[in-house]
């Protein structure tokens, strides 16, 4: 069944977005990526030190996985406004996902900061996939100033508590005219088939697949989630009933 | 003349030019992009892009996250 994910133009056959954070080395990550099926992955910009470079770039290159920049450690909109800025330079992409926390203990999103990013950023010609709150109006906002989708978290970044406000998600898959991504909190397979069957077009995710105790299981586990949650979703599920209801004929 | 590179404070001849501070630092040959003082510096003017005294020059690269 052909169903693309389409993000600005632009077409996936994998809904799994990942993240690069957290795999113990490259080896690892590889296997994993490639268990995942994902075909958009995320990378961070730090500065050059003495250690040299990861080679992080050139496994993406090599296993054929867009590169998604982050703009993760911003805390303000100048700062995330810069860092989209030097990885469009050094990694030859408009696209950006851009996070502005707020702080360290929850890695929430600072939705002023953010708001204020985003519109730079798509003024000065970014494809922008914001992460965001689960708030239905700030994702609507972003979505409305011309962001390429919405991020809503499950939960915060690394927490694996799934998602804790699934009627926020239905709210926003409901009226988003974008793809809704997924963004954080994801734990276990089941938390991914349930972002797909509220309605999500892709999940984003790291630590769950990284520091999983088989990696690269997980990342198989991952990608049967989302295309299991997808193809829920796009069947149309039974309603929930109070009584119960019998499936095979009287006697 | 001093300048902050990557956080630290470097001694640079006079006339020292981004493309010598991105080889200073060891810098990979892709996926680099150079700030100078809060602007990003493209690539294509890293030679004619001197340093100024006190000049804060930050070198970024990809790494794995997020």
């Amino acid at each position: 069944m052909d169903d693309p994910l389409i993000i600005a133009g632009r077409e996936f056959r994998s809904r799994l977005i990942t993240g690069t954070g957290g795999a113990a080395n490259l080896s690892v990550l590889e296997r994993a990526l490639v268990a995942s099926g994902t075909e958009l992955t995320t990378v961070a910009m730090r500065r050059v030190d003495a250690a040299g470079q990861t080679g992080v770039l050139e496994l993406l290159r090599r296993l054929g996985i867009e590169v998604l920049p982050n703009t993760a450690g911003c805390r303000t909109s100048a700062e995330a406004v810069l860092t989209a800025q030097l990885a469009r330079e050094a990694l030859e992409t408009n696209w950006v996902k851009l996070e502005v926390v707020h702080d360290e203990e929850t890695l929430l999103p600072d939705p002023v900061e953010l708001l204020d990013a985003a519109e730079r950023l798509v003024d000065d010609g970014f494809v922008v996939l914001p992460y965001t709150n689960d708030d239905p109006v700030l994702a609507l906002k972003l979505q409305d100033i011309g962001c390429a989708t919405v991020m809503p978290l499950g939960s915060p970044i690394g927490t694996g508590l799934g998602i804790r406000n699934p009627h926020n998600i239905e709210l926003i898959t409901s009226r988003a005219s974008v793809p809704v991504v997924l963004d954080a909190g994801i734990g276990t397979a089941s938390d991914a088939a349930l972002a797909m069957e509220l309605g999500c077009s892709a999940v984003l995710l790291a630590t769950a697949v990284t520091r999983a105790q088989d990696p690269e299981r997980m990342g198989a586990a991952m990608r049967c989630a989302v295309e299991g949650g997808r193809l829920a979703r796009l069947a149309g599920r039974i309603p929930q009933r109070f009584w119960a209801q019998a499936s095979s004929p009287g006697l | 003349m001093k300048a902050q590179v990557n956080g630290t404070s470097r001694d640079l001849a006079e006339g020292t030019s981004v493309a010598a501070v991105v080889t200073l630092v060891g810098a990979p040959e892709k996926g680099v992009a150079v700030a100078l003082d809060g602007a990003v510096v493209p690539r294509a003017l890293w030679d004619r892009t001197i340093v100024p005294d006190g000049g804060v020059v930050e070198v970024l690269t990809a790494v794995q996250g997020g």
